[in-house]
């Protein structure tokens, strides 16, 4: 994934001190993706009252340009004096404003840079990122049905799911990069790890005795706020803060599928991601225990009654929804490399697919899941890629509005 | 080991400008939570609104600190309004998913290279924009005691803060013993009851929404102008649950909960930090069980463990009493 | 407002029994009412009117609709279609305060006592027009304490005469389910509605406590105030009520006097094909309508 956001900002720095005549600097630092300085490129500032000037960035890349008066001040990079291959990562953004409000402060300003954009089609970019789309879709499927499951039958908002993710992604890192498995060995290893640690062993010595003790629904939904703070910093303790890739298949080279360029490993573990949904959809429509979930999620009161053992249910739910949860933190991993903030950065993305398919409806998971994964894709045709996420969550918003119930959802009764 | 230097940084910290801060962001969850039963998790993106509102027109567009204040309001009450008028109709789940998800939308556009212009990109904004306040400051030099140490800037931030909490408190302790109160508590514990007495729990919970939000964002003002600058990254959901956690640590739906759990909140977390971080560089920790840069991590994790055991064991708070419990078993 | 008129049970008397038929005063008409869930019809209520001043009691078999009719007339839900109009006032999209703020005023069949405010507290919470409920005069308590101290007196002395003073400040959690039913019934009287809808007000009530709510109900009648209500017991049925109503799968398939309704072959027939083991004589509803 591209990710534009932080290398285009715009501060001003209070460090000088007060003195009103002092000069307002305006500086910055030219360097490549790889953060090399950029030395010899040339700046152009201009402002009010006619003012222009020319500057050129040192060894090191830095430049600046000192300002005597108020107001907006435009800095223009001269994009030709970029070597090969290099260029800005949007070609329109040449230009940059400083609104200069005091004098004796200083402005810090950034041109992004990293390698040539190839030109593509606008239907070429489509239909990579609908494939995209459908990928994350199905990433944010897997976590967000079993989260569903599990709110379905125990009433339990996890905040603590999207970690579930990551300690999948670490689990496979840990065997791939660290014990040097093979990464298709890992990945089975890392899943069955999940689903006991995450399923079994959570449910077993968290959730159960909670709700033995009658734990009401928001205090859970605390606990797993908890809890999830308490795993997304002990990962970090443990494993430090980088994003790291699996070094089998780290630079793979992606196919050519007509349109689309896809890697085999993406193509790979998105159709294993694909045959556990339906294994899972099976399971709940074909077998006993299935069947017994749904009657639960339905009314506890009346499965319990009518023999169902509700416990055994529930701890089938989490082993399986573990599971699943912890294959979409292994397909991230595999393709995109690991990091602590994984599962939070998934988090919201999954709730908004349940949100959206219909808190408790597993099916409606699913649909919603897709939507969320397309629309977070396709609308970086029309909105910076780093405002992706937020385009999902406003999209959720008004969706709320128009169907509070969800798209799958169905409508409540009262009384 | 300097207990002495603890001591003084602990003490510091509990009356300190982060546990007024925190202090107000619980008051305002305590309106929405404690007395009326909203689940907001956006209670960051209410801060960040502050704290924004005040930074952005002073230094983008050079407007008077306190019109800026007003702005500031003004924009809280339009952000409660927008979460307010989709969600409060619905399901009380539903509510927490659309405040965490606007709170982390306005942490993004924040955070944003497309608005860097007027908000400052990742980096936030820095800049004097709190010039007006602290050309008021009457105190020419900060206090220095060995139990308690400000400077200058940051006792006139912690008189003036405090002075706020106080206010704030007082007249939520009056409007919540009034018959408005005791209609918000009605709502918190059942909606449909209130509305056959002829009650629009909408406007009311609307209200609350609004005053718990605006609350929300006098915090955010604090912390913008104790640090001179705002960074997006600190307006993230961890902020929200920080603030929930100081609420439980009172005990939800008392008044003095927030003061007395952001005391607490701040006194521990300092107080742990600065115990950890003198065992590791007086080699009494050794280094390869906890690195210096890993204390903070140390931190967050108890911060989560005791979150979890609060809420497992006492979820009436500290003080609480478990008569008038605030967490029910209903969602 | 209309004035209530006094208690008029001669109506009973010269109003036809058969299903739908106009009464000589109504205060609630409805007019083809349908629900549906899904492809099910929950409810489908032809025509009907509740004569003003009286007692009505409606039964039926479990799942026949009851409270969803309940639901839609007091607007907690709403129709796929129909109309009803409630002192001339059409109700179509009306929200649930506003209809209680019209004068019609229900209580719930799991009861809804507020349980973390005191007994005294969800009295007080029944007022209407309160000073003090408005957000910008609760922080000046000098602007509603006189009215505070009027409602508090009549709460207290509903609570005198439903025999729940000594509770007065006791958690309702702290109450007995029949108490809860008390303090719900007496909690809609401090609305001072026009007529009042009890959704099974018997059910988990101790035979004790049964026989004062009887009294209170009857008098309400005297009051001049129109009560309906959804009940199982027909012991109770039989002794308060004026006119019968019965429901079954959604439709109202008789009405008339007490005696008329029982003896009333469909009606039979209704409750034995729903529940073959119910006796009609019976309060036992588990799941609801």
């Amino acid at each position: 994934m591209l990710s534009v956001s932080s290398l285009l900002f715009l501060g001003s720095n209070a460090s000088a001190t007060e003195t009103e005549a002092a000069p307002t600097k305006l500086y910055g630092t030219v360097s490549d993706k790889d953060g090399l300085p950029l030395s010899n490129i040339e700046i152009t500032a201009t402002g009010p009252e006619g003012f222009s000037k020319t500057v050129e960035t040192d060894a090191q890349g830095n430049w600046e340009v000192s300002v005597l008066t108020k107001g907006t001040f435009s800095l223009t990079i001269n994009q030709e004096d970029l070597p090969e291959g290099q260029s800005l990562t949007d070609p329109t953004k040449g230009t940059v404003k400083a609104n200069v409000f005091s004098l004796g402060i200083e402005l810090k300003l950034l041109f992004p840079i990293g390698p040539g954009v190839a030109k593509t089609s606008l239907l070429e970019r489509s239909a990579q990122l609908a494939v995209d789309g459908l990928i994350l879709g199905l990433v944010i499927g897997l976590a967000a049905l079993g989260l569903n499951l599990i709110f379905g039958t125990t009433g339990l908002t996890n905040f603590a799911h999207g970690e579930i993710l990551t300690l999948g992604g670490l689990l496979t890192y840990y065997l791939s990069a660290i014990v040097k498995l093979p990464v298709i060995v890992s990945v089975p290893i890392a899943v069955l790890l999940g689903a006991f640690i995450s399923g079994f062993l959570q449910d077993r010595y968290l959730w159960k005795p909670l709700r033995k003790r009658g734990t009401g629904l928001i205090a859970m939904l605390v606990v797993s706020i908890g809890l999830a703070i308490f795993l997304r910093y002990f990962f970090l303790f443990l494993f430090g803060g980088d994003t790291r890739q699996l070094p089998q298949y780290a630079g793979q080279a992606g196919l050519q599928l007509g349109l689309v360029s896809i890697t085999p490993k993406s193509v790979v573990t998105t159709i294993f991601g694909i045959i556990f949904i339906v294994l899972a959809t099976l399971w709940l429509l074909k077998t006993r225990m299935g069947k017994a979930s749904r009657a639960v999620s339905d009314n506890p009161a009346l499965a319990s009654a009518s023999g169902i053992d509700v416990q055994k249910v529930i701890r089938a739910v989490w082993i399986l929804g573990a599971a699943l949860a912890t294959y979409a933190g292994v397909i991230i991993t595999v393709n995109q490399g690991v990091s602590f903030l994984m599962g939070q950065d998934m988090l919201l993305l999954i709730f908004a697919a349940v949100t959206l398919g219909g808190l408790g409806t597993a099916n409606g998971a699913l649909v919603g899941s897709l939507i969320i994964g397309l629309f977070v894709q396709l609308s970086t045709l029309f909105i910076p890629t780093e405002l992706k996420y937020v385009g999902a969550l406003i999209v959720l918003i008004i969706i709320l509005i128009v169907r509070p119930q969800g798209i799958l959802g169905k409508k409540e009764r009262i009384g | 080991m300097d207990f002495l230097f603890v001591i003084q940084q602990t003490l510091s910290a509990t009356i300190g400008v982060n546990t007024i801060i925190f202090a107000l962001a619980a008051i305002g969850l305590n309106m929405h939570f404690g007395y009326t039963g909203l689940l907001n998790f956006g209670q960051a993106g209410f801060l960040a609104i502050g704290a924004y509102s005040v930074a952005v027109p002073v230094v983008s567009f050079g407007v008077p600190l306190w019109i800026a204040f007003l702005i500031g309001i003004f924009n809280s009450v339009i952000f409660a309004l927008l979460l307010g008028i989709p969600t409060l109709r619905l399901r009380a789940d539903y509510l927490a998913i659309v405040t965490i998800a606007a709170a982390e939308i306005v942490r993004q556009i924040a955070r944003s290279a497309t608005f860097n212009e007027w908000l400052g990109g990742s980096d936030g904004i820095t800049g004097k924009f709190g010039k007006e306040f602290f050309d008021l400051n009457p105190f020419k030099s900060g206090l220095d005691t060995p139990i308690l140490r400000f400077n200058a800037n940051d006792l006139w931030v912690v008189i003036v803060g405090w002075s706020l909490v106080a206010v704030i408190t007082f007249v939520m302790w009056v409007m919540v013993n009034s018959p408005w109160g005791r209609l918000m508590r009605a709502i918190r514990e059942d909606e449909d009851a209130v509305r056959s007495l002829g009650k629009n729990v909408y406007l009311y919970k609307m209200q609350s929404l609004i005053i718990g939000g605006v609350i929300g964002s006098i915090g955010g003002f604090v912390y913008a102008l104790s640090r001179q600058s705002v960074q997006p990254d600190n307006y993230g959901t961890a902020l929200t649950f920080f603030a929930y956690t100081v609420l439980i640590l009172g005990g939800a739906a008392r008044v003095f909960s927030p003061i007395v759990g952001a005391m607490i909140f701040w006194f521990l977390i300092v107080f742990i930090e600065q115990i950890l971080r003198q065992g590791v560089t007086n080699d009494l920790i050794p280094d390869w069980l906890i690195g210096v840069n890993q204390v903070g991590q140390i931190r967050f994790m108890l911060m989560g463990l005791g979150l979890m055991a609060l809420m497992i064991f006492r979820p009436q708070g500290i003080f609480g009493d478990k008569k008038e419990l605030a967490l029910d078993a209903k969602a | 407002m209309q004035k209530p008129k006094s208690a008029d049970a001669s109506f009973a008397l010269t109003t036809s029994p058969t299903p739908g038929s106009a009464k000589s005063d109504p205060i609630l008409i409805a007019d083809k009412i349908v629900r549906q869930f899904g492809g099910l019809t929950a409810v489908n209520v032809d025509h009907l009117e509740i004569q003003r001043g009286s007692i009505t009691a409606l039964i039926g078999p479990n799942g026949a609709g009851k409270t969803t009719f309940f639901n839609l007339l007091t607007g907690y839900d709403s129709p796929n279609s129909g109309k009803w109009s409630f002192n001339g006032k059409d109700l179509n999209g009306i929200p649930p305060h506003k209809v209680a703020r019209l004068g019609m005023v229900r209580t719930f069949q799991l009861t809804k006592a507020l349980y973390r405010l005191t007994v005294i507290e969800n009295m007080a919470l029944g007022a209407r027009g309160q000073k003090g409920e408005s957000v910008l005069r609760s922080i000046f308590p000098w602007i509603w304490r006189a009215q505070e101290a009027e409602i508090r007196t009549r709460a207290t002395a509903i609570l005198t005469n439903f025999k729940l003073i000594e509770k007065q400040d006791d958690f309702a959690a702290a109450l007995s389910g029949g108490q809860r039913k008390l303090l719900e019934m007496a909690r809609a009287l401090m609305v001072e509605p026009e007529m009042i809808m009890l959704d099974e007000p018997m059910a988990g009530v101790n035979p004790a406590l049964k026989q004062s709510l009887l009294e209170h109900i009857k008098e309400l009648r005297t009051e001049g105030k129109t009560v309906l209500f959804v009940e199982h017991d027909m012991d109770m049925v039989r002794e308060i009520s004026d006119w019968v109503i019965v429901m079954a799968q959604g439709e109202v398939i008789a009405e008339g006097t007490p005696a008329s309704v029982m003896g009333n072959k469909d009606v039979i027939a209704a409750y034995l094909g729903a529940h073959h083991d119910e006796d009609l004589s019976t309060s036992a509803e588990g799941a609801q309508a």
